[in-house]
């Protein structure tokens, strides 16, 4: 192909990835996105300029070298883009999935500012795909042994990441995890339609073959407390996540059929509940049936399109603000739409109602109208007087936000944790008020996105390094 | 992976396993629980460590074959591996020397309260307990409360054994013969919970009760434990297992933990087919 020019280039328009679908995929559990061909990939690599001072580096949490990877695809050498990709992010073809590039990477694409911008989050995907798929996930180079010993709480996206750059730095690493398998909200949270469970265990394995050691069934603050790690290991990285669901403390949220996003996702994803009774983990049966999820992130639209391939014969999101300030990523919005869910905005739930077995029945759910702006400029919601409708309901998904699970701060008195029990951390370096140990996730943020704690585990990666190095950093 | 290492059946259906946990087995302390599964597509459930041995690395549990879970457990033998197995999950027990302490199995219940009973006489309680069974088959460990409590009645619902009633007859009948009585440990089906809460809140005694309601993670993500208690909502995981029994609403935790009992009937009718159809194929 002959060499194109920059003007060329920004003219192509971008190239969608293949999806399953609507109506299909709203009756199965596979995969929605079927990710790009190698000639989708190829020509939508061409549309990068590989500008010399690339903005998507910055914009990205983890610092991909963008422009090389998406270069070596021009050339269709896939192994060296896997590396270079590789290089700076240990879970490649989870973020390719599940990464919000829009807000990130993508946001601020040069080609954006006239065009659609380059299809970073994709091509990301395709070459972690090509990867595994053609010649298996490879081992990074690992530096020369340390000696040192790190142990990581929590095997999910935090400390996934923060892992996968400690073995590379020649570490010996190993995560300890409270559930039964390595993965975290990756397992439990996000449905298998957005992000197959084989993938998330293909990069897990990835990191077990690069050296990292894994203990699951592992409750650090009650099996071993942090202060008895300590003397173990030498330095520690608490990426344990925001796994303490808030619920919107309205009557009636006791009701049998009231679930937290929490469970209602872990019942389907982790456990398996769609396959009962194969297997062990029941669910209430959603077929035929009228389910709500209150909320407007990720999280809410995940367990409203989990409830429509569950069969329920209607499934909505409430929310008491409207779409714009949704803070779901648009396409999981526009494919909750495609897969015929209801969107009921500028909606409040009062109060859930049930029967005499404490059977959730209905809801009690007050209209709200946009306000006058407040300080933030923002358009609050505001309840419109006596407009209160009763809403005929089975199931109801509180996906509001969780709060900071209190084991570890409960079980380590000098752990300096914010009010909400967030572990306070100096953002440079994740390091904690305790000596030797390290924070970083939502146990630090509150709830956010997997690629946001995976770039705190990179952070807390590249300063216990430091630490262990000798350099003073308390 | 944790291997069984001793298990035989003390009733009718009710099994108790000493199992290899050498991290738990040096760390729990009475009144914790574990979590457990009994195969790689098993659901999760949680079940009070009855006693433990660190010398020996184990810590014994005691299950009564009811839902699908349970059952298949109490086929399980010396040897056999359990899938998954964590913990120590919750708070320990609340142990002082109170003065009279008495604790209050039913059932299966007799196996959780018995820990927390040895726990009270090592912190220099007078201690009491009333152990009850439906028959004299399912009065359990008379002898290992007899070994840390100066007082123990079995009471059976049939009159076969020990005081011929229900657990509150017992302790009715204790607080009428002029006993002062400091403290209360009531562990048992939700029904007999409630009734000793209503009986003891009567004479103002302080009660504690083990609630064990539906749980996934133990840990305190999914939040399916939750419950009322003085009106306000905790989770049995992080917050109990153990309440004060006054403050508890029973009514409520008695309806929730019924929640998956269309599914559990499916799910027991499964796995006895599963059983039956091995059984067809073992004969041949």
């Amino acid at each position: 192909m002959a060499e194109l020019t920059n003007k060329e280039r920004m003219a192509i328009p971008r190239h969608h990835m293949i999806e399953q679908d609507g109506k299909a995929r709203a009756k199965n559990f596979s995969e929605v996105n079927l990710g790009y061909t190698i000639q989708l990939a190829k020509e939508e690599a061409e549309r990068c300029i590989q500008c010399k001072k690339p903005l998507c580096i910055d914009g990205c949490p983890v610092a991909v070298k963008i422009p090389d990877f998406i270069k070596m695809i021009t050339e269709g050498k896939y192994e060296e883009a896997a590396k270079i990709l590789k290089g700076d992010n240990a879970l490649p073809a989870v973020c390719g999935r599940v990464c919000p590039q829009e807000e990130q990477c993508e946001k601020v694409c040069i080609i954006g500012k006239k065009n659609q911008p380059v299809a970073i989050g994709y091509l990301e995907r395709f070459v972690a795909d090509w990867e595994r798929e053609n010649i298996g996930i490879q081992v990074p180079e690992i530096s020369e042994k340390s000696g040192k010993k790190i142990a990581i709480i929590g095997g999910g996206p935090a400390g996934l990441s923060c892992a996968g750059d400690l073995i590379r730095f020649g570490h010996d690493v190993t995560i300890f995890e409270a559930l039964h398998e390595i993965g975290g909200v990756l397992l439990y949270g996000i449905p298998e339609f957005r992000l197959p469970k084989e993938i998330v265990h293909a990069e897990v394995a990835a990191l077990q073959k690069a050296g990292v050691k894994f203990v699951t069934n592992f409750v650090v603050g009650l099996t071993r407390t942090v202060d008895e790690l300590l003397t173990e290991y030498d330095a520690l990285f608490i990426g344990v996540g925001a796994g303490l669901p808030y619920f919107m403390n309205i009557p009636g949220e006791y009701l049998n059929g009231v679930y937290s996003s929490n469970e209602y996702l872990t019942r389907v994803n982790l456990m398996k509940a769609y396959k009962f009774p194969e297997s062990d983990t029941p669910m209430f049966d959603v077929r035929g049936k009228t389910v709500a999820v209150f909320g407007g992130g990720n999280t809410a639209m995940d367990a409203v399109r989990v409830s429509i391939r569950l069969g329920a014969k209607r499934a909505m999101i409430v929310y008491r603000r409207t779409e714009a300030e949704m803070p779901a990523r648009i396409e999981e919005i526009k494919h909750a739409k495609e897969e015929g869910v209801e969107f009921m905005l500028l909606a409040a739930p009062l109060e859930f109602i049930g029967d005499d077995d404490l059977w959730l029945r209905s809801m009690r759910m007050q209209k709200m109208e946009l306000g006058e702006p407040d300080a933030s400029g923002r358009r609050r919601p505001v309840p419109i007087d006596g407009a209160i409708e009763i809403i005929p309901l089975d199931v109801a998904v509180v996906a509001i936000g969780n709060g900071s699970n209190p084991i570890i701060s409960q079980t380590t008195p000098d752990l300096v944790v914010n009010r909400w029990g967030n572990i306070t951390v100096d953002l440079a370096s994740m390091k904690s008020s305790k000596k030797g140990v390290f924070a970083g996730g939502d146990i630090v943020t509150g709830g956010a996105t997997v690629i946001l704690a995976m770039g705190a585990g990179r952070t807390a990666a590249k300063a216990i390094d430091e630490y262990l190095k000798n350099k003073e950093i308390w | 992976m944790n291997k069984i290492i001793e298990a035989r059946f003390l009733a009718p259906d009710i099994k108790l396993f000493r199992i290899d946990a050498p991290l738990i087995a040096e760390k729990r302390k009475a009144g914790q629980f574990i979590i457990l599964r009994v195969h790689e597509e098993g659901e999760r459930i949680p079940l009070t460590i009855a006693d433990s041995s660190t010398e020996q690395g184990t810590i014994t549990i005691i299950v009564q074959g009811i839902g699908k879970t349970t059952k298949h457990l109490n086929t399980l033998e010396a040897g056999d591996d359990i899938h998954d197995l964590v913990g120590p999950l919750g708070k320990a027990s609340h142990i002082e020397n109170f003065g009279t302490a008495v604790s209050i199995g039913g059932g299966v219940g007799t196996a959780i309260a018995f820990p927390t009973a040895k726990a009270l006489k090592e912190a220099g309680n007078h201690t009491i307990s009333i152990i009850g069974g439906r028959t004299k088959d399912f009065v359990i460990l008379e002898e290992e409360m007899r070994a840390v409590c100066d007082e123990v009645y079995p009471t059976t619902d049939d009159g076969s054994y020990g005081y011929h009633g229900f657990v509150t007859g017992k302790l009715q009948e204790l607080i009428d013969s002029g006993k002062k009585i400091d403290f209360v440990l009531a562990i048992g089906p939700i029904p007999m919970m409630a009734a000793i809460s209503n009986l003891t809140k009567k004479y103002g005694i302080h009660t504690v009760v083990s609630l064990n309601p539906v749980m996934i993670d133990g840990t305190g993500m999914c939040g399916g434990c939750r419950l009322s208690v003085d009106n306000k909502t905790v989770f049995a995981c992080v917050d109990g297992p153990e309440f004060d029994a006054h403050s508890v609403d029973f009514t409520l935790l008695m309806k929730r933990n019924r929640m998956y009992m269309s599914q559990e009937k499916v799910a027991v009718e499964h796995f006895c087919n599963i059983d039956k159809m091995a059984v067809e194929v073992t004969n041949g």
